[in-house]
């Protein structure tokens, strides 16, 4: 991999409080086919500029940190490499959606707050002590919930979800996605309080059904799913209360 | 500056810090507890763990078995005492973690799976796919959601340990988002930051394992133990050496070198057939496999990359079916980085700097030679590890000793004194001007990523698989000058939001004295035992009589460390020879 080529990266730089407006920055790298656009930004930082600001750690799209839009989508910049935008610019920009807090780095607190609110832990339907050993969950059991633990809270589905866009108060794909997987693990027995939140105003009757948060996702997590599994779970349940014999 | 006053202050949230902060926060709910992460808590390393974690489990294991593959896989350097808790206490912990919801890999009948891994006479390796540090860590995130009593300050960076009159009683935190900072006072302060595998140059660690906290416990007095074993983990990518879990050994695949030979039948642990096999083969542990490459490079024996050279991990026999079950996320780095189909073609692996085996000295209760402090996970030297840890056990680590440090940093905090404000807020100035200080240097100098280079490759000359005494000398002489350099490096960004050239220039000062020990300890040790090899004269074998003891660098003001030395505890188990493959299947026999 001898073979270098080059490549012009074209980064939105802003500090709020400090710069007047977003100004976008070239920088001319040269990069190997096998270099991660992470590669290319680090490269820039360590040896041409840096006060470039961007979030990673794992390099390995399991940390979720590197979110960001590149060539105008959501991507994980440890995933996604220099060679699929030949000949360039390539433009890299914060996520969409989320304030900015420098350059690339985007403020998440409010996910962060919302995950807290869909009660994201296990309340158990039985109880059962440690001596008792694990609860017997069937393969077809898990299933049922795993794809839906695998979102690694990287927000590109926020990015990607014009109604979050539109209004924050909307609870939005992931945070969806995480409560639904709770909700649909056998162990648990809280859904009657998450699906409160799922039928409120910020729920998922928001969702505009446009797919693209499931289309950017990076972990197969399919969040648009979740919300619409929702949709059908919490009309259900808006209809019983009106059968006989429901409270 | 601003102040906090908590019970107890938990630096790190990865597995052991999370773990930690639940068992505070279950242990006593009217304790004030602060979590401070640099990251947030599911961005830290735990999530990239992908193999499993250790638990004794099936009918056929037992106790006995997870000790002795313990032992021994730490050429008995570990302390019994600790392991003895650690096995026992194992199971209790993934069970917990089942209940908290962490989606374990199960078998038909709805009971937790378990996987081999290297070292290993009975499967007891718990997995949630390949994706079990990111199970655990998001379970344990999540879970200690549940706890008001834990105050969280994420993206804050911890740069000072305050201790007064001999105990520790706080730290000192930048908050990266503004760069202001303020001081966490605390009656008992857990240490829980991971490892430091990003001082060598090829490593499968995240940019954020920089050894920070064993460098504020190292600065305020408490040696580091044992620290010139680094596990190189046998299976990394080349180049980026990110990770190819021993999972996929576990699971039946093969290396081979440029001759499709399995090279590691030359290596004492044949013969390769039937297969796999616990501990033998690629079953083996991970120095003899790491070792076993060199040798192969040596003999011009391995493959050609743009990267270096590199053997095959061959995966083919496994099948598509299974690779995608089992091995899911092993598909897709081969697939994104490499370009290939591990069901179609064999993966080029070579051994990478994983693990840090030593740390912040701690005993059986987690509590490190310093009153009020306590230490878990990576970054403590717990004594289970000894000179080479054993795959899987690490996980296990996290929640067994991370739920003690807990359990005893409250017990600590209620019976000790508040700490004394006024003195520690004369450390708190202090730590923030040489920090600030760090911004206030005129324009010019060198790059920060020069020297983070220059000592990454220092660390990979004298510190590598294989130990020379003169490249060793010339890893602690190149480390004392870098640190003399460190001072004068140019910092183009001078904002207080989010700057983290700064921070990783001070994380560089970290890794600098992390380094230091490391180097220094290598030296020390003139013997050959686990991850820790020398080639030169008559220091080639494990040598018990002088050298069955740990080492422990002191820090000391403008030179190298001082390095000391203590006593392993040995309970029931006297050193032994290590024997894997056929060898080891007749010296258990032998056994009975
Ligand atoms: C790729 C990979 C695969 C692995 N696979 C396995 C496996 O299959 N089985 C196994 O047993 N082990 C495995 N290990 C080892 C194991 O994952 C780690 O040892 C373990 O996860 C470390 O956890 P920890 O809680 O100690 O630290 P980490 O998870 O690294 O967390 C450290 C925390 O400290 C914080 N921190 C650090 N410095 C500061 C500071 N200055 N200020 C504030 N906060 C700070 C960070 O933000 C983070 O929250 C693997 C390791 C790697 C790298
Ligand atoms: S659902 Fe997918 S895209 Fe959204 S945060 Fe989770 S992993 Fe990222
Ligand atoms: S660096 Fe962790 S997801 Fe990209």
């Amino acid at each position: 991999m001898a073979d270098t080529r080059k490549i012009v990266l074209e980064v939105l730089r802003y500090t709020p409080g400090q710069s007047t407006a977003p100004t976008l920055q070239q920088y001319p790298i040269e990069f190997t086919d096998d270099m991660s656009v992470l590669q290319g930004l680090q490269q820039v930082k360590d040896f041409v500029d840096g006060s470039l600001t961007f979030r990673w750690s794992c390099r390995m799209a399991i940390c979720g940190s590197c979110g960001m839009m590149i060539d105008g989508a959501p991507k994980l910049a440890c995933r996604a490499f220099l060679r699929d935008f030949l000949p360039g610019p390539l433009r890299v920009e914060p996520l969409e959606h989320f304030p900015i807090e420098r350059d690339l780095v985007v403020d998440i607190s409010d996910f962060v707050d919302k995950l807290g609110r869909i009660t994201p832990w296990i309340e158990p339907r039985e109880p059962r002590s440690l001596e008792q050993g694990e609860y017997l969950q069937t393969p077809a059991q898990l299933e049922r919930f795993e794809s839906f633990s695998h979102c690694i809270n990287c927000m590109l589905c926020y990015a990607a979800c014009p109604q979050y866009g539109l209004d924050s108060r909307f609870l939005g794909p992931a945070a969806t996605a995480l409560l639904h997987r709770y909700n649909s693990d056998s162990r648990d027995g809280a859904q009657a309080k998450r699906m409160e939140l799922v039928n409120s105003e910020e729920g998922v009757w928001a969702c505009t059904a446009v797919g693209y948060c499931s289309e950017v996702c990076p972990k197969a997590v399919d969040p648009a799913n979740a919300v619409n599994q929702n949709k059908t779970a919490s009309a259900v349940s808006w209809f019983a209360r009106f059968l006989p014999g429901r409270g | 500056m601003d102040t906090v006053d908590v019970d107890v202050v938990i630096i790190g949230g990865g597995g052991a810090g999370l773990r930690a902060a639940i068992a505070a926060a279950a242990s006593d709910p009217q304790l004030k507890i602060a979590l401070v992460s640099k990251v947030y808590p599911m961005r830290s390393h735990t999530v990239a763990a992908e193999g499993g974690s250790a638990a004794v489990t099936l009918a056929e294991d037992s106790l006995e078995h997870h000790f002795n593959d313990t032992v021994s896989g730490g050429d008995w350097l570990c302390d019994q005492d600790a392991v003895e808790y650690f096995v026992e206490h194992c199971h209790e912990e993934m069970v917990q973690l089942e209940h908290w919801g962490c989606p374990w890999s199960r078998r038909e009948d709805g009971r937790v799976n378990v996987r081999a891994f290297g070292g290993m006479k009975i499967e007891r390796t718990w997995f949630a796919a390949d994706l079990t540090g990111f199970h655990m860590l998001h379970t344990l995130f999540q879970t200690s959601m549940k706890y008001p009593s834990i105050r969280r300050f994420d993206e804050h960076f911890c740069c000072d340990l305050l201790v007064h009159e001999g105990s520790a009683q706080g730290v000192v935190v930048i908050d990266i988002a503004t760069g202001e900072f303020s001081m966490i006072l605390a009656r008992a302060v857990i240490i829980a930051t991971g490892g430091a595998g990003r001082v060598f140059r090829q490593n499968t660690n995240g940019g954020i394992v920089t050894g920070d906290g064993m460098a504020l416990a190292y600065r305020r007095g408490v040696p580091l133990r044992d620290m010139e074993f680094m596990q190189y983990h046998p299976t990394c990518m080349p180049g980026t050496g990110l990770l190819f879990t021993e999972a996929c050994r576990g699971e039946g695949g093969i290396l081979v070198n440029r001759d499709g030979y399995r090279y590691l039948q030359d290596y004492g642990l044949g013969p390769p057939d039937p297969w796999p096999r616990k501990k033998a083969m690629e079953l083996g542990p991970r120095d003899r496999l790491s070792q076993a490459f060199w040798h192969e490079q040596r003999k011009g024996r391995t493959i050609d990359t743009p990267h270096g050279p590199a053997v095959h991990l061959d995966l083919r026999k496994l099948g598509e079916k299974l690779l995608r079950e089992r091995l899911p996320q092993i598909c897709e780095l081969a697939r994104d980085f490499l370009g290939i189909d591990p069901a179609q073609a064999p993966i080029p692996v070579r051994p990478c700097v994983h693990y840090t085996m030593g740390g912040i000295p701690t005993d059986v209760n987690t509590a490190a030679p310093l009153p009020g402090l306590y230490a878990a996970g990576e970054c403590a030297s717990s004594g289970i590890h000894g000179a080479n840890r054993l795959g899987s056990n690490s996980l296990a680590e996290l929640c067994v000793f991370g739920r003690v440090a807990g359990e005893q940093a409250a017990r600590f905090a209620r019976e000790a004194p508040a700490p004394n404000g006024v003195s520690l807020r004369w450390q708190a100035q202090d730590a923030r001007g040489s920090a600030v200080g760090l911004l206030a240097r005129p324009a010019g100098g060198e790059r920060l990523a020069t020297l983070r280079d220059e000592m990454a490759l220092a660390m990979e000359q004298g510190g590598g698989i294989y130990r020379l005494e003169p490249e060793m000398q010339a890893t602690c002489k190149k480390i004392a000058e870098l640190t003399e350099r460190l001072p004068t490096v140019n910092l183009g960004d001078r904002s207080q939001c989010w700057n983290t050239e700064w921070l990783a220039a001070i994380e560089l000062g970290f890794q600098l004295d992390v380094a230091q020990a490391m180097a220094h300890s290598a030296l020390a040790r003139r013997e050959s035992r686990g991850a820790h090899q020398r080639l030169d004269e008559g220091l080639t074998e494990r040598d018990d009589a002088n050298y069955l003891k740990h080492t422990l660098a002191s820090h000391v003001r403008a030179g190298p460390p001082a390095i000391g030395w203590s006593e392993v505890v040995i309970t029931r188990s006297p050193p032994g020879v290590r024997a894997y493959g056929a060898a080891g299947e007749s010296k258990e026999a032998a056994v009975g």
